[in-house]
C-alpha cells in the first residue's frame, strides 16, 4: 500500500486540497490501486499548495501545487513510483527554501499524521517532557531561563523569568493558558503547528505546568481557526489517551490536564489580560496591570500566559539542552523565530530560522520578489502594529532588540511585503481604522484617538490644513503610546509613524493623485 | 457624583505596613498597597483622574492619572501602580501635560458643549477635570463621529440616563457591580461604539433596583437624579441618618434652602460606607407629600368627623382625657406605645412620660413585633439584647449562616456588603422556607439552602447542633474557657439524643437530613462562621427559643468574641435597636434593667422625683386584650400604626374601638388613627434633632434639615402633653435627653451630642471602659460572665396545615417598600410594587385552577382577604407568600394571634390558610374600605365656623 501526503492543513485546503484528496481516493479506487492518504500538516510552502507527497520506493518526493484536475495525469504519470511530471517537486526537503531553514519548532510539522502519537515519538517527540520530568520543576525553569528564550507572541519578555515568577507563588490553584488567539494579519505559525504537529505545542504546555506546578492548562483558540480547533481538541484526546495528559503525565507524579477554549472573536482576546477576562467568561476587555498574570491571572489563581511558538520551542530546549537552543540567534535574542511571509510575494510560506536574519535576505532568498513583478516599497514586520520599513532598512537584523532600534518591532514574526503601488497614508489610515475597529473600548486614547486617528489622516490626505493635522496626529500618536492601556491603543502609532517617517512623500501628495494610488498588493494577494 | 466634597482617594485605602517613597520631592510613609495616586491624594496632591473613585478597585481606564517614576518606562497609571519602597514619583511634568491634555482633548471632541445648561453644571468633574489639565483648544474639530445624538433613558422615576453625555469610564458599570453586586450594566459593543447599557433594555426593565450607586459614581451629568435637573445643583447639605431599615445608613441631605434636593450616601458613614438602597437613597419625597397632616386635631367619638385645633387646644385636650380616664378607670387604664421610627431621645421621652408620668410601665414598642424574643434570647445567654458585631465584621466571615431573613430586601446595604464577601469566596448556607434571591444570584451562589417548612427553625437548628456534637466538631477549647460547663454539658447531651438528628427532624422540618449535616460541618469547620437572622426566626410562637438556638451553636464552635463570627439579628426598623434600649418595654428600664431591680429604680426616682411602679405594665396584645375586655381605657401611640402591623387586625380594631381615647401622633392619618381621638402631627427625621441606633448597636446623629412642618418636632409634642399632665419636661434640646440618658444607663455613660459629632457614630456600650464604644462584643468574656447553653426543645407551633387550612403562609417584605408603606407608598417606590400579591407555587396554584394574575381570597380561622395570586417557584409547594405593605389588602387580617413563648412577639410567619379562586374582595376589604373613609373625614373650614 502506497503512502500519500495531502495537507489537511486550512491554507491547503483553501487553495483545494480536499477536492485533490477525494479525486485521489477515487482515481486509485478505479484503477484498483491501494493507496493510503494521510492528511499531513502543511509544511509552509504555500504557494506549492496542495502539495501531493509520495513515499515511493526511492524516497518520498512530492508534487505541487496539484489540482483536482491534474489528479488523473499523476497517476498516468505513474506518481506512485515518483513518476515524472510538470508538478515533480523531489524530495522536497531538499529544496533550499526548505533545506536552508533552521526548523527546531516546525521540525516535525507537516512529516506526518498530526493525531498519531506513535508517529510524534518517533519523530523525537515527547523527549523534552520527559527530560523535564526528570528533571524536576526547578531545573526546567532553570534550562528555560537559561535558553534564553522571550515571549514569542511579541512583547519578548523572558519566559523563563515568568515561568520562575509563577513557580514561586504559593497558590491552592495555578494555571498554564496558552495564547493562541492569532489575529495579526499575516500570521498563521501558529495555525499551521495546531494543525499540522499539535503535540509539540501540549508538550510544551505540559512542560510549563510542570514547571511551574500548574496542574490545569487552557489553550485559547481564535475563533475564525475552527479546523486548527477540531485538530486540537482531537490531539488533547489523543494525548489524553496516551498519558501525555491528565492525573500522571507519563507515568510521572505530574498531573497535568488541557482544555481547548475557542475565542471569542476579538482582536484585543489576544491581549493577554483580555484573553484571560474572555476565558473567565467575561467581556474581552483590558486588565490593568499590575497585578501581572503571573501572580493574578486566570479566575485570580497565578497564571503562565505564554504564545503558541514560546510553548512549542520549550520540548526542544528540554530535549538538546538550554545551550543548544542558545547557540542559535543574535544578541539577546536567542532562538529561532518561525517568520511568515506574506503579502505581496512570490514565496510566501514559513520560513524558521535564528532569530537575527535580515529583512532583506527573508524577501529575496525566500520571499522571492514580489508576486507582482513590480518592486518592494515597504515591508510592514510584525503584524498590523509593526513598522513599514522602507528599501533603506531592509538590511536590519530580525531580533528585538534591532526592531526596537528602527523603531519597530519583531511582533509575532509576520512580514507583509508591499509592492510600489502602495500609499502609504492609507496605510496609516488603516492602522488607526484596524485600531477602531479592535478597540476593546476601554481606555480613552485607544477608544476615542483611534477613531479621531482616522478622521485626522482622511483630512491630511485631503489637502486640508496638512501641517496642523501632521501635527496633530504625531501628538495624538504620542498619547496613544505613552497613555494608553494596553499594546493595541500602545503600538497603533507605530505603523503611523512609520508611514510619517518613512513615506513622507505619500502625505504630501495632491489629493486628486493620491485618489488613484492602491494598497501595494498587486493583483492577487 | 455628590456636592459636598469629600475627600476621594480615588483607589480604596489599604491597612498595612508602611513604605517609604517620595511624590513630587515630598518624602511620605503610606500602607503597603496604596495607589501611588491614593498615596499622593493622603498628601494632598491632587493627580487628575475621571475613571477611578475610592468606592471601587482601580480600572485604569481614562489615562489622566499618569505619572512618571523613576526608573520606569513610559507613564503609568497612578490609579493601577502601587507604591513601592523608594519609588521617586513625578505628578506633573511638561510630558504628563501633554498627555493629560492630549486625553482631555479626545473627551471633549465627543461631548455635548452645553454645559452652561447642563444639569451637572458645577457639580461634573469632567468639566473641573478639563479646568486641572487646562484643555484650551480641541483641535479634532466636532465634526468627527460623535454620540451627541445618543437617546435618554428617563424610565427610572428618580434619576435619567442621558447617554450622550457618557465618557464610558464603567463607574456606573462597576459601582453597580462591586459596591452593589447586582451587576445590572455593562459595557454594550466595543471600540468607539462601547457604549454604557442595562442589559439592552431600559433601567426599569432591567436588574437595576435603583440603589443610586451608578448614580453617584457618575462623574457627569449622564447619570443624574431627575430631582437635580428639576431644581439645580443643591446649596449646602448636612449629615443625618437614614430613617428607614435598622442598617441605618448615614446620608448627606443636599438642600437648596429647606428643600432636599437629593441624599447621597455619606462615605464616612461606618454602617453605609457610601452606600444605599432605593428607599433611604431616593423615597424621601413621603416627608413633604400632600397627605401630612399638620394641623392638631380632636373630635369626641370617631365617628365624628375630626375638628382641626390649635397645638394647646390638642394638648389639653388630650391631657385632659388621659386624667379623667385614669380617674375614672384607675392608674392602670391607659398606657402608651413608643416608635422605632422615632429617635431615642423621643423614645426616651415616652417612656418616661409612662413611668413617671402615667405611674404605670404601660410602655410598649413595635419591637414587640420584631425582635423582642432577640432581646431575650440573647440576653439569656450572652447577656446583652442586641447583636456581637459590627458590619464590617462579614469582611472577615469564611461562613455565613443566614437564617430567616432576605437581606437583598430588606437590608439591601448590608446584602451588598454579604455579596461583596461571598464574590470574594465566603460561603453562604441559608435556612428560608423561600428560595430568597441570595439562594443564586449574580456572581452568588449560597453552598446549602435548607428549605424548612416555616416553624421548623427550632428543629433544624438542633439538628445542626446534634451534627455538631456527635460529629465532634465542638470548639472544646472556647467551650472550656468560655461557657457554663454545666449548661454545656446538659445541652450536648440533650441535642445528640437521636430524636434531635437531622434524619429524625427531617419530617418535620422538610429539610434532607444530608444537606443539613453537609451544612452543619461548613458552619463548624470552615473557618470564621457568623450567623445573622431575621424575622424568619423571631416573629414564632419558638422565636425566643430558636433565637437562643442560635446562640448555643455560636458558642459550640467558638463563633463569637473577634472579627468575622457572632449571632447578627438584622434590625427591622431604623431605630428598634435604640427604642428597646431606651427602656420603651414594660418590664425595663433603658439599657435593660429590670424595673424590679432597687438600683435603678433608685436612679430614676432620685432624677425624676416621682415614686415609680415596679410592677411591669402591659404588653401591646395585652393591651388590647384588657381594652376589649374593658380595664384599658385610652392609649397614646407615637408613630405606629398596630392596625395595619400587628397580626390579627380585627382583634386590634376591636381592643381600639372600646377605647375612650386614642391620641395618634403620625406623619399620616394613618389606619390606627382612624379609631383614634386625638390626632397629634408628627414630624419627618428631616424635621428634628436626635439619633437612631442601628442593628450593629451604632448611635449615630439624625440632623434637622427643615424646621417641623407642624411646628413641633415629636420630642416638643411628648413633652407638651407631659406638662400638660402634669410630669414637668424642660428640654431645650435633644442633646439634654441623651445627656439624662448618658446619666441613668450605664451603657450609654459615654454618650453625647458632642462626642458624636467627634467620632461620627458610636456602639455602645460606650463608658469608662470603652470610651470610643464596642464594635465587637463579649471579646474577652461574656457580657454575663460564662456563655450560657439553654435547651432548646423543639416544639410544634399550635398553627398547623390541616384538611380546611392546607397551606401555610409566611409574610415579609420586598425591596422597593418599607413596612406598612406609609412613607414608601406615598412615593413613587409604587412603580415596582403597587399591590401586594400572594406568592405560590405551580403545583399548588395548578390544583386550585388558579392563573397568574388571578384574584384569590386567602383565608385563615381568623380572617379573610383577597388579593392577586403571582405564580412563584421560590415558594415551595404547600407554603404562600404575601407582604403587608398596602393598607388596603390586610395581610394581617389573615394572622393570628398565637406568639412567641417568651415574649409575645407574634407569629407572623406561620398561619395556615386556604387559597381558592374568587371574584371579589372580602368583607372585611369592603368594609374598611368604607371605613377608611368614613373615619378619616376632615371637618372643613368653615363649617366649623359656622356650629
Amino acid at each position: 500500500m502506497t503512502r500519500i501526503f495531502i495537507p489537511g492543513d486550512s491554507s491547503a485546503l483553501s487553495v483545494g486540497a480536499a477536492g485533490v484528496a477525494t479525486a485521489m481516493a477515487k482515481a486509485a479506487k478505479a484503477r484498483g490501486l491501494e493507496i493510503e492518504i494521510i492528511r499531513n500538516g502543511s509544511r509552509g510552502l504555500f504557494w506549492l499548495e496542495p502539495l501531493v507527497e509520495v513515499v515511493t520506493p526511492k524516497g518520498r518526493v512530492a508534487y505541487g501545487p496539484v489540482t483536482a484536475q491534474e489528479v488523473e495525469s499523476l497517476f498516468a504519470a505513474d506518481f506512485l513510483a515518483g513518476g515524472a511530471h510538470a508538478k515533480f517537486l523531489g524530495d522536497i526537503e531538499q529544496l533550499p527554501w526548505l533545506k536552508n531553514q533552521q526548523r527546531l519548532i516546525f521540525a516535525r510539522c507537516g512529516l506526518a499524521d498530526p493525531l498519531s502519537v506513535d508517529e510524534y515519538r518517533a519523530g523525537g517527540g515527547l523527549k523534552g517532557l520527559e527530560a523535564a520530568i526528570a528533571m524536576g520543576p526547578a531545573a526546567t525553569v532553570e534550562a528555560v531561563l537559561a535558553s534564553g528564550l522571550r515571549g514569542r507572541g511579541g512583547a519578548g519578555f523572558p519566559t523563563g523569568i515568568k515561568w520562575r515568577t509563577v513557580a514561586g507563588v504559593a497558590a491552592d490553584q495555578k494555571y498554564v493558558v496558552c495564547n493562541a488567539d492569532e489575529g495579526d494579519s499575516g500570521t498563521y505559525a501558529d495555525r499551521m503547528l495546531m494543525e499540522g504537529d499539535p503535540f509539540t505545542l501540549i508538550e510544551g504546555m505540559a512542560i510549563a505546568g510542570i514547571a511551574c506546578g500548574a496542574t490545569q492548562g487552557f489553550v485559547y483558540i481564535r475563533s475564525e481557526y475552527p479546523h486548527a480547533f477540531a485538530m486540537f481538541e482531537a490531539a488533547i484526546g489523543e494525548a489524553g489517551a496516551a498519558g501525555i495528559l491528565g492525573p500522571s503525565v507519563l507515568g510521572s507524579k505530574f498531573a497535568f490536564t488541557l482544555e481547548a477554549r475557542l475565542g471569542a472573536g476579538a482582536y484585543i482576546c489576544g491581549e493577554e489580560t483580555s484573553l484571560l477576562e474572555s476565558l473567565e467568561g467575561k467581556r474581552g476587555e483590558v486588565r490593568a496591570k499590575p497585578p501581572l498574570p503571573a501572580i493574578k491571572g486566570l479566575f485570580g489563581k497565578p497564571t503562565v500566559i505564554n504564545n503558541v511558538l514560546s510553548f512549542a520551542s520549550t520540548p526542544w530546549i528540554l530535549a538538546h539542552g538550554a545551550k543548544a537552543y542558545a547557540d542559535y540567534g543574535l544578541g539577546r535574542s536567542r532562538g529561532t523565530q518561525p517568520f511568515q511571509l506574506a503579502g505581496n510575494l512570490k514565496h510566501a510560506g514559513l520560513v524558521e530560522l535564528a532569530l537575527g536574519v535580515t529583512i532583506r535576505r527573508l524577501l529575496d532568498e525566500f520571499g522571492g520578489g514580489t508576486y507582482s513583478g513590480r518592486p518592494i516599497r515597504a515591508v510592514q514586520v510584525g503584524g498590523p502594529l509593526g513598522a513599514y520599513f522602507p528599501q533603506s532598512l531592509f538590511d536590519t537584523p530580525l531580533e528585538y532588540e534591532s526592531m526596537l532600534a528602527a523603531k519597530g518591532m519583531l511582533g509575532h514574526g509576520g512580514l507583509v511585503a508591499f509592492d510600489d503601488s502602495v500609499d502609504l497614508a492609507r496605510q496609516a489610515r488603516f492602522a488607526f481604522k484596524f485600531c477602531a475597529e479592535e478597540s476593546c473600548g476601554k481606555c480613552t486614547p485607544c477608544r476615542i484617538g483611534s477613531t479621531r486617528g482616522a478622521e485626522t489622516i482622511d483630512k491630511i490626505i485631503a489637502g486640508k490644513d496638512r501641517h496642523k493635522n501632521i501635527e496633530l496626529v504625531r501628538d495624538l500618536c504620542e498619547v496613544m503610546a505613552d497613555g494608553s492601556l494596553c499594546a493595541l491603543g500602545g503600538l497603533t502609532p507605530i505603523p503611523v509613524l512609520s508611514a510619517l517617517d518613512n513615506f513622507a512623500e505619500d502625505f504630501a501628495r495632491e489629493p486628486a493623485l493620491s485618489a488613484g494610488k492602491g494598497t501595494g498588493h498587486g493583483a492577487a494577494v | 457624583m455628590a456636592l459636598q466634597y469629600e475627600r476621594d482617594t480615588g483607589t480604596p485605602l489599604r491597612s498595612g505596613a508602611l513604605i517609604s517613597l517620595t511624590i513630587d520631592g515630598l518624602k511620605i510613609e503610606v500602607a503597603a498597597g496604596t495607589s501611588v495616586m491614593a498615596a499622593a491624594a493622603l498628601f494632598g496632591t491632587q493627580i487628575p483622574k475621571l475613571c477611578a473613585t475610592d468606592m471601587m478597585e482601580a480600572f485604569g481606564s481614562c489615562r489622566l492619572c499618569l505619572v512618571e517614576i523613576e526608573g520606569r518606562k513610559g507613564a503609568p497609571a497612578s490609579c493601577t501602580t502601587p507604591v513601592e519602597a523608594g519609588m521617586v514619583v513625578r505628578t506633573q511634568t511638561p510630558r504628563l501635560e501633554r498627555l493629560r491634555r492630549g486625553v482631555m482633548e479626545l473627551y471633549i471632541s465627543d461631548h455635548p458643549l452645553d454645559c452652561l445648561t447642563c444639569s451637572a453644571n458645577g457639580d461634573c468633574e469632567l468639566q473641573s477635570q478639563a479646568g486641572v489639565v487646562g484643555l484650551r483648544e480641541v483641535r479634532y474639530g466636532y465634526d468627527g463621529a460623535n454620540h451627541r445624538a445618543a437617546p435618554t433613558d428617563s424610565s427610572n422615576p428618580y434619576f435619567s440616563f442621558e447617554s450622550s453625555k457618557c465618557i464610558v469610564c464603567s463607574r456606573c458599570v462597576r459601582a453597580c457591580a462591586e459596591v452593589q453586586g447586582t451587576f445590572a450594566l455593562t459595557i454594550d459593543g466595543r471600540g468607539f461604539g462601547s457604549k454604557v447599557s442595562p442589559g439592552g433594555t431600559d433601567f426599569m426593565g432591567s436588574e437595576c433596583v435603583s440603589c443610586g450607586a451608578c448614580v453617584q459614581a457618575c462623574p457627569t451629568a449622564t447619570l443624574n437624579e431627575k430631582s437635580v435637573i428639576a431644581k439645580g445643583v443643591p446649596e449646602h447639605s448636612l449629615v443625618t441618618t437614614c430613617a428607614y431599615c435598622g442598617v441605618g445608613c448615614s446620608f448627606k441631605a443636599e438642600m437648596k434652602g429647606d428643600e432636599v434636593i437629593r441624599m447621597v450616601p455619606h462615605k464616612a458613614g461606618k454602617a453605609n460606607e457610601g452606600h444605599s438602597c432605593v428607599k433611604g437613597r431616593f423615597a424621601f419625597g413621603y416627608a413633604t407629600h400632600k397627605d401630612r397632616v399638620l394641623k392638631p386635631m380632636i373630635r369626641a367619638k370617631i365617628t365624628d368627623p375630626w375638628r382641626e385645633v390649635a397645638w394647646d387646644d390638642a394638648i389639653a385636650y388630650a391631657a385632659g382625657e388621659f386624667k379623667r380616664i385614669q380617674k375614672t378607670y384607675g392608674r392602670d387604664s391607659i398606657g402608651a406605645i413608643s416608635s422605632s421610627r422615632c429617635t431615642n431621645e423621643e423614645v426616651f421621652l415616652v417612656q418616661k412620660l409612662v413611668r413617671a408620668g402615667f405611674g404605670n410601665n404601660n410602655i410598649d414598642t413595635c419591637a414587640r413585633v420584631c425582635h423582642s424574643p432577640t432581646g431575650y434570647g440573647l440576653s439569656k445567654t450572652f447577656g446583652t439584647s442586641a447583636g456581637t458585631q459590627d458590619f464590617k465584621s462579614v469582611d472577615e466571615t469564611d461562613v455565613m449562616l443566614l437564617i430567616g431573613a432576605n437581606p437583598t430586601d430588606a437590608h439591601p446595604v448590608f446584602a451588598s456588603r454579604m455579596k461583596k464577601r461571598l464574590r470574594a469566596g465566603a460561603h453562604l448556607i441559608i435556612i428560608d422556607p423561600r428560595r430568597i434571591d441570595l439562594v443564586e444570584t449574580a456572581h452568588v451562589k449560597a453552598d446549602y439552602h435548607l428549605p424548612l417548612m416555616p416553624g421548623a427553625n427550632v428543629a433544624v437548628l438542633n439538628a445542626l447542633a446534634h451534627v455538631i456534637v456527635t460529629e465532634g466538631l465542638i470548639n472544646e477549647r472556647f467551650v472550656r474557657e468560655r461557657c457554663d460547663l454545666n449548661n454545656f454539658e446538659s445541652w450536648a447531651r440533650f441535642v445528640a439524643e437521636e430524636r434531635n438528628s437531622p434524619e429524625a427532624t427531617a419530617k418535620a422540618s422538610g429539610v434532607d437530613a444530608k444537606t443539613l449535616r453537609a451544612a452543619a460541618r461548613l458552619y463548624a469547620t470552615g473557618g470564621n462562621g457568623a450567623i445573622y437572622y431575621g424575622l424568619g426566626v423571631t416573629e414564632h410562637s419558638q422565636g425566643s427559643t430558636t433565637v437562643m438556638a442560635m446562640a448555643n451553636l455560636a458558642m459550640a464552635t467558638g463563633n463569637i468574641g473577634r472579627n468575622g463570627v457572632g449571632v447578627n439579628p438584622l434590625r427591622g426598623q431604623n431605630n428598634v435597636q435604640g427604642a428597646c434600649d431606651m427602656g420603651s418595654f414594660p418590664h425595663e428600664f433603658s439599657g435593660y434593667r429590670h424595673v424590679s431591680d432597687e438600683a435603678t429604680h433608685e436612679i430614676f426616682t432620685h432624677l425624676w422625683g416621682v415614686p415609680l411602679s415596679s410592677e411591669p405594665g402591659l404588653r401591646i396584645p395585652n393591651m388590647m386584650d384588657e381594652a376589649v375586655e374593658g380595664s384599658f381605657k385610652a392609649l397614646y401611640v407615637q408613630g405606629e400604626d398596630i392596625a395595619q402591623s400587628d397580626p390579627d387586625t380585627q382583634h386590634i380594631v376591636a381592643g381600639l374601638k372600646a377605647m375612650e381615647c386614642v391620641i395618634v401622633q403620625d406623619l399620616f392619618l394613618n389606619e390606627t388613627a382612624r379609631y383614634a381621638h386625638v390626632f397629634f402631627p408628627g414630624s419627618s427625621f428631616l424635621e428634628k434633632d436626635g439619633t437612631f441606633t442601628n442593628a450593629e448597636r451604632r448611635i449615630s446623629r439624625v440632623r434637622k434639615a427643615m424646621a417641623p412642618l407642624a411646628g413641633m418636632a415629636d420630642w416638643e409634642t411628648t413633652q407638651a402633653f407631659a406638662n400638660a399632665l402634669g410630669l414637668a419636661m424642660n428640654y431645650a434640646h435633644p442633646s439634654d435627653i441623651m445627656d439624662e440618658v448618658a446619666k441613668t444607663t450605664p451603657t450609654f455613660a459615654g454618650v453625647s451630642y458632642a462626642r458624636l459629632d467627634e467620632l461620627n457614630s458610636i456602639q455602645w456600650p460606650c463608658n469608662a471602659k470603652a470610651p470610643l464604644g464596642t464594635p465587637i462584643m463579649h471579646v474577652d468574656q461574656f457580657v454575663r460572665g460564662k456563655g450560657r447553653f439553654m435547651l432548646t426543645e423543639y416544639v410544634a407551633t399550635d398553627e398547623r396545615a390541616g384538611p380546611r387550612f392546607p397551606l401555610l403562609l409566611t409574610t415579609g417584605r420586598i425591596l422597593s417598600q418599607y413596612n406598612v408603606g406609609a412613607q414608601t407608598r406615598r412615593t413613587q417606590n409604587n412603580l415596582w410594587h403597587e399591590e401586594d400579591v400572594l406568592e405560590i407555587h405551580p403545583f399548588d396554584a395548578e390544583s386550585r385552577g388558579v392563573r397568574d394574575g388571578d384574584l384569590v381570597s386567602l383565608a385563615s380561622r381568623v380572617g379573610e382577604i383577597s388579593l392577586h395570586a403571582k405564580i412563584s417557584e421560590r415558594m415551595q409547594p404547600g407554603v404562600v407568600y404575601t407582604t403587608f405593605h398596602h393598607a388596603n389588602t390586610g395581610a394581617n387580617v389573615v394572622t393570628t394571634e398565637n406568639s412567641d413563648w417568651a415574649t409575645n412577639c407574634p407569629e407572623y410567619k406561620v398561619t395556615a390558610v386556604q387559597v381558592r379562586r374568587t371574584n371579589h374582595f372580602s368583607d372585611w376589604q369592603e368594609n374598611d374600605r368604607s371605613e377608611g373613609f368614613s373615619l378619616r373625614r376632615i371637618m372643613e373650614e368653615g363649617v366649623h365656623a359656622a356650629e
